[in-house]
Protein backbone atom coordinates (compact mmCIF):
# COMPACT_ATOMS: atom_id res chain seq x y z
CA UNK A 1 0.00 0.00 0.00
CA UNK A 2 2.84 2.38 0.82
CA UNK A 3 4.14 1.74 -2.68
CA UNK A 4 0.81 2.57 -4.31
CA UNK A 5 0.46 5.80 -2.35
CA UNK A 6 4.10 6.62 -3.10
CA UNK A 7 3.53 6.19 -6.83
CA UNK A 8 0.49 8.43 -6.83
CA UNK A 9 2.13 11.15 -4.75
CA UNK A 10 5.35 11.08 -6.71
CA UNK A 11 3.48 11.31 -10.01
CA UNK A 12 1.38 14.14 -8.67
CA UNK A 13 4.51 16.20 -7.95
CA UNK A 14 5.28 15.98 -11.65
CA UNK A 15 1.69 16.30 -12.87
CA UNK A 16 1.69 19.77 -11.33
CA UNK A 17 4.63 22.15 -11.77
CA UNK A 18 5.59 21.69 -8.10
CA UNK A 19 8.49 19.31 -8.66
CA UNK A 20 9.88 21.22 -11.65
CA UNK A 21 9.72 24.57 -9.90
CA UNK A 22 11.20 23.09 -6.76
CA UNK A 23 14.09 21.38 -8.51
CA UNK A 24 14.88 24.44 -10.64
CA UNK A 25 14.91 26.79 -7.67
CA UNK A 26 16.92 24.31 -5.64
CA UNK A 27 19.56 24.05 -8.34
CA UNK A 28 19.75 27.80 -8.94
CA UNK A 29 19.99 28.64 -5.24
CA UNK A 30 22.52 25.96 -4.47
CA UNK A 31 24.59 27.26 -7.38
CA UNK A 32 24.45 30.81 -6.10
CA UNK A 33 25.31 29.77 -2.55
CA UNK A 34 28.17 27.59 -3.66
CA UNK A 35 29.87 29.91 -6.11
CA UNK A 36 29.08 33.42 -4.95
CA UNK A 37 28.63 33.14 -1.21
CA UNK A 38 30.60 29.98 -0.52
CA UNK A 39 33.40 30.97 -2.89
CA UNK A 40 34.05 27.51 -4.32
CA UNK A 41 36.75 28.77 -6.70
CA UNK A 42 38.39 31.25 -4.35
CA UNK A 43 38.95 28.64 -1.69
CA UNK A 44 41.18 26.73 -4.05
CA UNK A 45 40.21 23.41 -2.52
CA UNK A 46 38.77 20.48 -4.41
CA UNK A 47 35.82 19.71 -2.18
CA UNK A 48 32.14 20.56 -1.97
CA UNK A 49 32.11 21.96 1.55
CA UNK A 50 30.81 25.40 0.45
CA UNK A 51 27.95 23.59 -1.29
CA UNK A 52 26.93 21.42 1.65
CA UNK A 53 27.40 24.14 4.27
CA UNK A 54 24.41 26.02 2.94
CA UNK A 55 22.08 23.05 2.77
CA UNK A 56 20.43 23.59 6.17
CA UNK A 57 19.56 27.15 5.15
CA UNK A 58 18.37 26.10 1.74
CA UNK A 59 16.17 23.35 3.16
CA UNK A 60 14.80 25.74 5.73
CA UNK A 61 12.73 27.47 3.04
CA UNK A 62 12.48 24.92 0.29
CA UNK A 63 11.48 21.76 2.13
CA UNK A 64 8.47 23.36 3.86
CA UNK A 65 7.38 24.44 0.38
CA UNK A 66 7.29 20.89 -0.83
CA UNK A 67 5.82 19.50 2.40
CA UNK A 68 3.05 22.05 2.86
CA UNK A 69 0.62 20.51 0.40
CA UNK A 70 0.91 16.93 1.61
CA UNK A 71 -2.03 16.95 4.03
CA UNK A 72 -3.40 20.48 3.79
CA UNK A 73 -4.49 19.96 0.22
CA UNK A 74 -6.15 16.63 0.99
CA UNK A 75 -8.11 18.18 3.79
CA UNK A 76 -8.98 21.30 1.84
CA UNK A 77 -10.49 19.53 -1.16
CA UNK A 78 -11.97 16.66 0.83
CA UNK A 79 -9.98 13.90 -0.84
CA UNK A 80 -8.82 12.88 2.62
CA UNK A 81 -12.27 11.40 3.12
CA UNK A 82 -11.68 9.24 0.08
CA UNK A 83 -8.16 8.29 1.12
CA UNK A 84 -9.14 7.37 4.67
CA UNK A 85 -12.09 5.23 3.59
CA UNK A 86 -9.98 3.22 1.20
CA UNK A 87 -8.34 0.19 2.77
CA UNK A 88 -5.18 2.21 3.43
CA UNK A 89 -4.06 2.91 6.98
CA UNK A 90 -3.06 6.44 7.99
CA UNK A 91 0.43 5.12 8.59
CA UNK A 92 0.69 3.80 5.04
CA UNK A 93 -0.63 7.06 3.65
CA UNK A 94 1.82 9.08 5.74
CA UNK A 95 4.80 6.97 4.73
CA UNK A 96 3.80 6.95 1.07
CA UNK A 97 3.57 10.73 1.08
CA UNK A 98 6.81 11.10 3.01
CA UNK A 99 8.85 8.85 0.75
CA UNK A 100 7.41 10.48 -2.38
CA UNK A 101 8.50 13.94 -1.27
CA UNK A 102 11.79 12.57 0.00
CA UNK A 103 12.38 11.01 -3.41
CA UNK A 104 11.87 14.41 -5.03
CA UNK A 105 14.51 15.78 -2.64
CA UNK A 106 16.84 12.92 -3.58
CA UNK A 107 16.30 13.71 -7.23
CA UNK A 108 17.09 17.39 -6.63
CA UNK A 109 20.31 16.41 -4.87
CA UNK A 110 21.29 14.08 -7.67
CA UNK A 111 20.75 16.80 -10.22
CA UNK A 112 23.49 18.84 -8.58
CA UNK A 113 25.98 16.39 -10.14
CA UNK A 114 27.53 19.10 -12.38
CA UNK A 115 29.08 20.53 -9.20
CA UNK A 116 30.63 17.18 -8.48
CA UNK A 117 31.90 16.98 -12.06
CA UNK A 118 33.33 20.48 -11.68
CA UNK A 119 35.43 19.72 -8.61
CA UNK A 120 36.57 16.45 -10.17
CA UNK A 121 37.63 18.33 -13.27
CA UNK A 122 39.45 20.97 -11.26
CA UNK A 123 41.20 18.71 -8.81
CA UNK A 124 41.19 15.38 -7.04
CA UNK A 125 38.56 15.55 -4.32
CA UNK A 126 37.87 12.65 -1.99
CA UNK A 127 34.72 11.29 -3.62
CA UNK A 128 33.94 9.13 -0.60
CA UNK A 129 33.62 12.27 1.49
CA UNK A 130 31.38 13.87 -1.11
CA UNK A 131 29.13 10.83 -1.28
CA UNK A 132 28.90 10.70 2.50
CA UNK A 133 27.99 14.37 2.58
CA UNK A 134 25.27 13.79 0.00
CA UNK A 135 23.80 10.99 2.08
CA UNK A 136 24.00 13.16 5.20
CA UNK A 137 22.30 16.04 3.45
CA UNK A 138 19.51 13.79 2.25
CA UNK A 139 19.01 12.41 5.75
CA UNK A 140 18.78 15.92 7.11
CA UNK A 141 16.25 16.89 4.43
CA UNK A 142 14.11 13.99 5.68
CA UNK A 143 14.01 15.54 9.13
CA UNK A 144 12.99 18.90 7.63
CA UNK A 145 10.37 17.14 5.56
CA UNK A 146 8.87 15.33 8.56
CA UNK A 147 8.48 18.65 10.37
CA UNK A 148 6.85 20.18 7.30
CA UNK A 149 4.42 17.30 6.93
CA UNK A 150 3.45 17.43 10.57
CA UNK A 151 2.65 21.14 10.19
CA UNK A 152 0.72 20.38 7.03
CA UNK A 153 -1.40 17.88 8.96
CA UNK A 154 -2.20 20.65 11.40
CA UNK A 155 -4.03 23.01 9.04
CA UNK A 156 -6.08 23.13 5.87
CA UNK A 157 -4.28 26.27 4.84
CA UNK A 158 -1.06 25.65 2.93
CA UNK A 159 0.36 29.10 3.63
CA UNK A 160 -0.05 28.61 7.37
CA UNK A 161 1.48 25.15 7.09
CA UNK A 162 4.43 26.66 5.21
CA UNK A 163 5.06 29.40 7.75
CA UNK A 164 4.68 27.12 10.77
CA UNK A 165 7.09 24.66 9.21
CA UNK A 166 9.67 27.37 8.58
CA UNK A 167 9.40 28.58 12.16
CA UNK A 168 9.84 25.11 13.66
CA UNK A 169 12.63 24.22 11.24
CA UNK A 170 14.31 27.52 12.02
CA UNK A 171 14.32 26.69 15.72
CA UNK A 172 15.94 23.35 14.97
CA UNK A 173 18.55 24.96 12.79
CA UNK A 174 19.54 27.96 14.88
CA UNK A 175 19.67 26.17 18.19
CA UNK A 176 23.19 25.18 17.21
CA UNK A 177 24.29 28.46 15.73
CA UNK A 178 26.70 30.75 17.54
CA UNK A 179 24.09 33.48 17.91
CA UNK A 180 21.92 31.30 20.10
CA UNK A 181 24.74 29.55 21.88
CA UNK A 182 26.46 32.84 22.71
CA UNK A 183 23.29 34.06 24.36
CA UNK A 184 23.45 31.13 26.76
CA UNK A 185 27.20 31.10 27.17
CA UNK A 186 28.58 32.48 30.39
CA UNK A 187 25.54 31.99 32.58
CA UNK A 188 24.02 28.66 31.63
CA UNK A 189 25.77 25.47 32.69
CA UNK A 190 27.51 23.64 29.91
CA UNK A 191 25.04 20.77 30.16
CA UNK A 192 22.24 23.12 29.04
CA UNK A 193 24.46 24.52 26.34
CA UNK A 194 25.27 21.06 25.05
CA UNK A 195 21.63 20.01 25.17
CA UNK A 196 20.54 23.00 23.13
CA UNK A 197 23.31 22.46 20.65
CA UNK A 198 22.53 18.77 20.43
CA UNK A 199 19.04 19.55 19.17
CA UNK A 200 20.43 21.44 16.25
CA UNK A 201 20.47 20.21 12.71
CA UNK A 202 23.63 22.29 12.21
CA UNK A 203 25.60 20.46 14.87
CA UNK A 204 24.66 17.07 13.53
CA UNK A 205 25.11 18.01 9.92
CA UNK A 206 28.49 19.66 10.41
CA UNK A 207 30.50 16.47 10.62
CA UNK A 208 28.40 14.85 7.96
CA UNK A 209 29.13 17.65 5.52
CA UNK A 210 32.78 16.84 6.06
CA UNK A 211 32.13 13.24 5.15
CA UNK A 212 31.95 11.69 8.60
CA UNK A 213 28.85 9.58 8.92
CA UNK A 214 28.73 8.92 12.61
CA UNK A 215 26.03 6.62 13.87
CA UNK A 216 24.74 9.11 16.42
CA UNK A 217 24.12 11.73 13.74
CA UNK A 218 22.31 9.28 11.49
CA UNK A 219 20.22 8.06 14.38
CA UNK A 220 19.51 11.65 15.41
CA UNK A 221 18.01 12.57 12.04
CA UNK A 222 16.07 9.31 11.82
CA UNK A 223 14.64 9.84 15.28
CA UNK A 224 13.71 13.45 14.58
CA UNK A 225 12.00 12.43 11.35
CA UNK A 226 10.17 9.52 13.01
CA UNK A 227 8.95 11.62 15.90
CA UNK A 228 7.57 14.37 13.69
CA UNK A 229 5.95 11.87 11.36
CA UNK A 230 4.39 10.14 14.35
CA UNK A 231 3.16 13.52 15.58
CA UNK A 232 1.69 14.20 12.17
CA UNK A 233 -0.02 10.82 12.25
CA UNK A 234 -1.65 11.57 15.60
CA UNK A 235 -2.77 14.97 14.35
CA UNK A 236 -4.25 13.64 11.13
CA UNK A 237 -6.15 10.91 12.98
CA UNK A 238 -7.50 13.58 15.26
CA UNK A 239 -8.33 16.27 12.72
CA UNK A 240 -9.11 14.43 9.50
CA UNK A 241 -12.82 15.15 9.67
CA UNK A 242 -12.58 18.82 10.71
CA UNK B 1 -25.65 -6.81 6.81
CA UNK B 2 -25.01 -3.52 8.51
CA UNK B 3 -26.07 -3.06 12.06
CA UNK B 4 -25.96 0.26 13.83
CA UNK B 5 -26.65 0.43 17.54
CA UNK B 6 -27.27 3.58 19.55
CA UNK B 7 -24.76 5.62 17.62
CA UNK B 8 -24.12 9.09 18.97
CA UNK B 9 -21.73 11.58 17.41
CA UNK B 10 -20.88 14.83 19.10
CA UNK B 11 -18.77 17.64 17.71
CA UNK B 12 -17.97 19.64 20.81
CA UNK B 13 -21.37 20.60 22.20
CA UNK B 14 -23.14 19.94 18.95
CA UNK B 15 -24.86 16.57 18.68
CA UNK B 16 -24.86 15.61 15.01
CA UNK B 17 -26.22 12.10 15.43
CA UNK B 18 -28.28 11.26 18.47
CA UNK B 19 -28.91 7.61 19.26
CA UNK B 20 -29.31 6.15 15.79
CA UNK B 21 -30.12 2.43 15.54
CA UNK B 22 -31.01 0.42 12.45
CA UNK B 23 -30.18 -2.73 10.48
CA UNK B 24 -29.71 -2.91 6.74
CA UNK B 25 -29.94 -6.23 4.90
CA UNK B 26 -28.54 -7.20 1.50
CA UNK B 27 -31.00 -6.18 -1.19
CA UNK B 28 -31.97 -3.02 0.64
CA UNK B 29 -31.64 0.16 -1.35
CA UNK B 30 -31.88 2.76 1.35
CA UNK B 31 -32.53 6.41 0.74
CA UNK B 32 -31.36 8.77 3.46
CA UNK B 33 -33.52 11.86 3.47
CA UNK B 34 -33.26 14.84 5.70
CA UNK B 35 -32.73 18.59 5.78
CA UNK B 36 -29.24 20.01 5.47
CA UNK B 37 -27.29 19.47 8.66
CA UNK B 38 -29.60 16.69 9.81
CA UNK B 39 -26.79 14.19 10.25
CA UNK B 40 -27.04 12.28 6.95
CA UNK B 41 -23.45 12.84 5.92
CA UNK B 42 -22.17 12.29 9.44
CA UNK B 43 -24.00 8.97 9.55
CA UNK B 44 -22.44 7.98 6.24
CA UNK B 45 -19.00 8.99 7.48
CA UNK B 46 -19.51 6.76 10.51
CA UNK B 47 -20.74 3.87 8.36
CA UNK B 48 -17.66 4.11 6.14
CA UNK B 49 -15.31 4.31 9.11
CA UNK B 50 -14.08 7.81 8.29
CA UNK B 51 -15.04 9.10 11.71
CA UNK B 52 -15.62 7.17 14.90
CA UNK B 53 -18.89 7.57 16.75
CA UNK B 54 -18.70 9.14 20.21
CA UNK B 55 -20.83 6.28 21.51
CA UNK B 56 -22.46 3.21 20.06
CA UNK B 57 -21.42 0.48 17.69
CA UNK B 58 -21.34 -0.17 13.96
CA UNK B 59 -21.05 -3.75 12.75
CA UNK B 60 -20.78 -5.06 9.23
CA UNK B 61 -21.41 -8.78 8.99
CA UNK B 62 -19.67 -10.18 12.05
CA UNK B 63 -17.02 -7.48 12.19
CA UNK B 64 -17.05 -4.44 14.44
CA UNK B 65 -15.96 -1.16 12.87
CA UNK B 66 -13.68 -0.15 15.73
CA UNK B 67 -11.76 -3.43 15.47
CA UNK B 68 -11.70 -4.38 11.79
CA UNK B 69 -12.03 -1.02 10.07
CA UNK B 70 -9.74 -1.83 7.15
CA UNK B 71 -11.39 -5.21 6.51
CA UNK B 72 -14.79 -3.59 6.46
CA UNK B 73 -13.59 -0.83 4.17
CA UNK B 74 -12.57 -3.36 1.53
CA UNK B 75 -16.25 -4.30 1.28
CA UNK B 76 -17.47 -0.74 0.92
CA UNK B 77 -17.57 1.55 -2.07
CA UNK B 78 -18.01 5.16 -1.02
CA UNK B 79 -18.75 8.36 -2.85
CA UNK B 80 -18.13 11.16 -0.36
CA UNK B 81 -20.13 14.37 -0.48
CA UNK B 82 -19.00 16.56 -3.37
CA UNK B 83 -17.21 13.64 -5.04
CA UNK B 84 -13.67 14.63 -4.05
CA UNK B 85 -10.86 13.25 -6.18
CA UNK B 86 -7.24 14.06 -6.94
CA UNK B 87 -7.66 16.92 -9.34
CA UNK B 88 -4.21 16.74 -10.86
CA UNK B 89 -4.83 13.20 -12.06
CA UNK B 90 -6.82 12.18 -15.12
CA UNK B 91 -9.78 9.84 -14.62
CA UNK B 92 -7.70 7.04 -16.15
CA UNK B 93 -4.82 7.56 -13.71
CA UNK B 94 -7.20 8.01 -10.82
CA UNK B 95 -9.11 4.81 -11.54
CA UNK B 96 -5.87 2.88 -11.91
CA UNK B 97 -4.77 4.18 -8.52
CA UNK B 98 -8.05 3.16 -6.91
CA UNK B 99 -7.96 -0.24 -8.66
CA UNK B 100 -4.50 -0.92 -7.27
CA UNK B 101 -5.54 0.08 -3.78
CA UNK B 102 -8.50 -2.25 -4.16
CA UNK B 103 -6.14 -5.07 -5.04
CA UNK B 104 -7.04 -5.42 -8.73
CA UNK B 105 -4.12 -6.43 -10.94
CA UNK B 106 -3.14 -6.95 -14.55
CA UNK B 107 -5.79 -7.91 -17.08
CA UNK B 108 -8.55 -8.07 -14.48
CA UNK B 109 -7.77 -4.48 -13.55
CA UNK B 110 -7.86 -3.20 -17.12
CA UNK B 111 -11.02 -5.12 -17.93
CA UNK B 112 -12.81 -3.86 -14.85
CA UNK B 113 -11.77 -0.24 -15.42
CA UNK B 114 -12.95 -0.45 -19.01
CA UNK B 115 -16.28 -1.87 -17.91
CA UNK B 116 -16.87 0.78 -15.26
CA UNK B 117 -15.80 3.59 -17.60
CA UNK B 118 -18.46 2.42 -20.02
CA UNK B 119 -21.07 2.12 -17.29
CA UNK B 120 -20.68 5.76 -16.27
CA UNK B 121 -19.69 6.96 -19.76
CA UNK B 122 -16.33 8.52 -19.07
CA UNK B 123 -14.70 7.50 -22.38
CA UNK B 124 -14.45 11.04 -23.73
CA UNK B 125 -12.68 12.57 -20.75
CA UNK B 126 -10.36 9.76 -19.66
CA UNK B 127 -7.20 11.76 -20.30
CA UNK B 128 -8.22 15.22 -19.12
CA UNK B 129 -7.22 16.32 -15.63
CA UNK B 130 -10.14 15.86 -13.23
CA UNK B 131 -9.77 19.52 -12.18
CA UNK B 132 -10.83 20.57 -15.68
CA UNK B 133 -13.92 18.39 -15.84
CA UNK B 134 -17.49 19.62 -15.43
CA UNK B 135 -19.39 18.89 -12.24
CA UNK B 136 -21.31 16.07 -13.89
CA UNK B 137 -18.17 14.31 -15.05
CA UNK B 138 -16.50 14.74 -11.67
CA UNK B 139 -19.49 13.12 -10.03
CA UNK B 140 -19.27 10.24 -12.48
CA UNK B 141 -15.57 9.79 -11.77
CA UNK B 142 -16.52 9.54 -8.10
CA UNK B 143 -19.18 6.97 -8.90
CA UNK B 144 -16.78 4.95 -11.04
CA UNK B 145 -14.30 4.93 -8.19
CA UNK B 146 -16.95 3.73 -5.75
CA UNK B 147 -18.22 0.80 -7.85
CA UNK B 148 -14.83 -0.20 -9.26
CA UNK B 149 -14.26 -3.20 -6.98
CA UNK B 150 -17.89 -4.31 -7.19
CA UNK B 151 -18.44 -3.75 -3.47
CA UNK B 152 -21.02 -5.52 -1.33
CA UNK B 153 -21.94 -2.22 0.22
CA UNK B 154 -22.26 0.96 -1.75
CA UNK B 155 -22.61 4.25 0.08
CA UNK B 156 -23.28 7.29 -2.07
CA UNK B 157 -23.58 10.78 -0.61
CA UNK B 158 -25.73 12.80 -3.02
CA UNK B 159 -24.79 10.83 -6.13
CA UNK B 160 -26.96 12.83 -8.54
CA UNK B 161 -26.16 16.31 -7.25
CA UNK B 162 -25.10 18.50 -10.15
CA UNK B 163 -26.16 16.09 -12.88
CA UNK B 164 -28.57 16.97 -15.66
CA UNK B 165 -31.87 15.03 -15.90
CA UNK B 166 -30.47 12.54 -18.42
CA UNK B 167 -27.45 11.82 -16.26
CA UNK B 168 -29.65 11.53 -13.19
CA UNK B 169 -31.72 8.95 -14.97
CA UNK B 170 -28.58 7.10 -15.97
CA UNK B 171 -27.21 7.03 -12.44
CA UNK B 172 -30.51 5.80 -11.06
CA UNK B 173 -30.53 3.00 -13.58
CA UNK B 174 -26.97 2.15 -12.66
CA UNK B 175 -27.96 1.91 -9.00
CA UNK B 176 -31.00 -0.23 -9.81
CA UNK B 177 -28.92 -2.62 -11.88
CA UNK B 178 -26.35 -2.97 -9.13
CA UNK B 179 -28.53 -3.55 -6.24
CA UNK B 180 -29.97 -7.05 -6.50
CA UNK B 181 -28.02 -8.61 -3.65
CA UNK B 182 -26.08 -5.63 -2.38
CA UNK B 183 -26.60 -2.98 0.19
CA UNK B 184 -26.95 0.46 -1.33
CA UNK B 185 -27.30 3.58 0.76
CA UNK B 186 -27.80 6.92 -0.95
CA UNK B 187 -28.48 10.30 0.51
CA UNK B 188 -30.36 12.84 -1.47
CA UNK B 189 -32.39 16.01 -1.36
CA UNK B 190 -34.47 14.92 -4.32
CA UNK B 191 -37.56 13.27 -2.93
CA UNK B 192 -38.64 11.68 -6.21
CA UNK B 193 -35.31 9.91 -6.37
CA UNK B 194 -36.25 7.89 -3.34
CA UNK B 195 -39.42 6.54 -4.89
CA UNK B 196 -37.54 5.96 -8.14
CA UNK B 197 -34.65 3.84 -6.84
CA UNK B 198 -35.07 2.94 -3.18
CA UNK B 199 -37.04 0.22 -1.49
CA UNK B 200 -36.52 1.70 1.92
CA UNK B 201 -36.55 5.27 3.18
CA UNK B 202 -34.97 6.66 6.29
CA UNK B 203 -35.67 10.22 7.24
CA UNK B 204 -33.18 11.76 9.58
CA UNK B 205 -33.69 15.10 11.27
CA UNK B 206 -31.75 16.62 14.16
CA UNK B 207 -29.73 13.42 14.35
CA UNK B 208 -32.81 11.28 15.04
CA UNK B 209 -34.39 8.66 12.83
CA UNK B 210 -37.86 10.04 12.12
CA UNK B 211 -39.10 7.52 9.60
CA UNK B 212 -37.94 4.10 8.43
CA UNK B 213 -40.12 2.16 6.00
CA UNK B 214 -40.93 1.78 2.31
CA UNK B 215 -41.40 4.72 -0.06
CA UNK B 216 -45.03 3.59 -0.39
CA UNK B 217 -45.55 3.92 3.36
CA UNK B 218 -44.06 7.37 3.14
CA UNK B 219 -46.55 8.35 0.45
CA UNK B 220 -49.38 6.96 2.55
CA UNK B 221 -48.55 9.40 5.24
CA UNK B 222 -49.50 12.21 2.95
CA UNK B 223 -52.86 13.89 3.38
CA UNK B 224 -53.04 13.74 -0.40
CA UNK B 225 -52.62 9.95 -0.57
CA UNK B 226 -55.64 8.59 -2.50
CA UNK B 227 -57.18 12.06 -2.60
CA UNK B 228 -59.13 12.89 -5.75
CA UNK B 229 -58.50 16.10 -7.63
CA UNK B 230 -60.74 17.38 -10.35
CA UNK B 231 -61.17 20.47 -12.43
CA UNK B 232 -64.33 21.93 -13.92
CA UNK B 233 -64.44 23.65 -17.27
CA UNK B 234 -67.06 26.16 -15.99
CA UNK B 235 -68.47 26.69 -12.55
CA UNK B 236 -71.15 24.36 -11.29
CA UNK B 237 -72.58 23.29 -7.97
CA UNK B 238 -70.05 20.96 -6.42
CA UNK B 239 -71.24 21.10 -2.83
CA UNK B 240 -72.57 17.55 -3.16
CA UNK B 241 -69.03 16.21 -3.54
CA UNK B 242 -68.12 17.10 0.01
CA UNK B 243 -71.18 15.19 1.29
CA UNK B 244 -70.14 11.89 -0.31
CA UNK B 245 -69.53 9.06 2.15
CA UNK B 246 -65.84 8.61 2.86
CA UNK B 247 -64.95 12.19 1.95
CA UNK B 248 -63.47 13.93 4.90
CA UNK B 249 -62.70 17.33 3.47
CA UNK B 250 -62.86 19.34 0.30
CA UNK B 251 -60.50 22.08 -0.74
CA UNK B 252 -60.86 24.43 -3.66
CA UNK B 253 -57.87 26.22 -4.99
CA UNK B 254 -59.21 29.69 -5.86
CA UNK B 255 -56.38 30.39 -8.22
CA UNK B 256 -56.48 27.35 -10.47
CA UNK B 257 -60.02 26.23 -9.71
CA UNK B 258 -58.79 22.78 -8.82
CA UNK B 259 -60.96 20.85 -6.37
CA UNK B 260 -59.36 18.30 -4.09
CA UNK B 261 -61.34 15.78 -2.07
CA UNK B 262 -59.59 14.17 0.87
CA UNK B 263 -60.72 10.69 1.89
CA UNK B 264 -61.16 9.46 5.42
CA UNK B 265 -58.32 7.23 6.43
CA UNK B 266 -58.12 4.03 4.39
CA UNK B 267 -61.17 4.86 2.22
CA UNK B 268 -61.14 4.84 -1.55
CA UNK B 269 -63.40 7.49 -2.93
CA UNK B 270 -62.58 7.74 -6.60
CA UNK B 271 -65.51 5.56 -7.81
CA UNK B 272 -67.98 7.50 -5.67
CA UNK B 273 -66.70 10.78 -6.98
CA UNK B 274 -66.90 9.43 -10.49
CA UNK B 275 -70.50 8.28 -10.04
CA UNK B 276 -71.48 11.61 -8.55
CA UNK B 277 -69.93 13.47 -11.45
CA UNK B 278 -71.77 11.26 -13.95
CA UNK B 279 -75.14 11.65 -12.18
CA UNK B 280 -74.96 15.41 -11.88
CA UNK B 281 -73.38 15.82 -15.28
CA UNK B 282 -70.72 18.02 -13.78
CA UNK B 283 -68.50 19.61 -16.45
CA UNK B 284 -65.34 17.82 -15.31
CA UNK B 285 -62.42 18.08 -17.73
CA UNK B 286 -59.81 16.51 -15.46
CA UNK B 287 -60.01 13.96 -12.70
CA UNK B 288 -57.24 11.99 -11.09
CA UNK B 289 -56.16 10.19 -7.95
CA UNK B 290 -53.31 11.85 -6.07
CA UNK B 291 -50.23 9.76 -5.22
CA UNK B 292 -49.38 11.54 -2.03
CA UNK B 293 -47.03 14.47 -1.82
CA UNK B 294 -43.57 13.69 -0.55
CA UNK B 295 -42.53 17.27 0.05
CA UNK B 296 -45.45 17.74 2.40
CA UNK B 297 -44.69 14.55 4.33
CA UNK B 298 -41.04 15.47 4.41
CA UNK B 299 -41.80 18.87 5.87
CA UNK B 300 -44.15 17.40 8.41
CA UNK B 301 -41.67 14.75 9.53
CA UNK B 302 -38.65 16.98 9.69
CA UNK B 303 -40.29 20.04 11.19
CA UNK B 304 -41.79 17.92 13.93
CA UNK B 305 -45.53 18.21 13.16
CA UNK B 306 -47.63 15.17 12.30
CA UNK B 307 -48.39 14.44 8.68
CA UNK B 308 -52.12 14.17 8.94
Amino acid sequence: MIGIVFKREFASFFATPVAYVFITIFLILSGIFTFFIGGLYERGQADLLPFFNFHPWLYLFLVPAIAMRSWSEERKNGSIELLMTLPITSFEAMMGKFFAAWAVLALSLMLTFPLWLTVNYLGNPDNGIILAAYVGSWLMSGAFLAIGMCMSALTKNQVIAFILAIVVCFLFVVSGSNIVLDAFKGWAPSVVLDTIASFSFLTHFESMSKGVIALNNVVYFLIVASLWLYGGLLIIEQKKAD
Amino acid sequence: MISVKNVIKKFGDFIAVDGLSFDIKPGDVVGFLGPNGAGKSTTMKILTGFIEPTEGEVRVGNMAMDQSRKDIQTKIGYLPEGAPAYGDMTPAQFLHFIAEVRGLKGDAKHARIKEVVQQVELQDVLDKPIDNLSKGFKRRVGLAQAILHDPEILILDEPTDGLDPNQKHQVRQLIQNLSKDKIVIISTHILEEVTAVCNRVMIIADGHLRFDSTPQALLQRSRFYQAVSLHLSYSADISGLAELPGVEDMEVDMHSGKVTLFPEEGKEIVHLVNEHVQQRKLPVDMLFVEQGRLDEVFRALTLGATAR
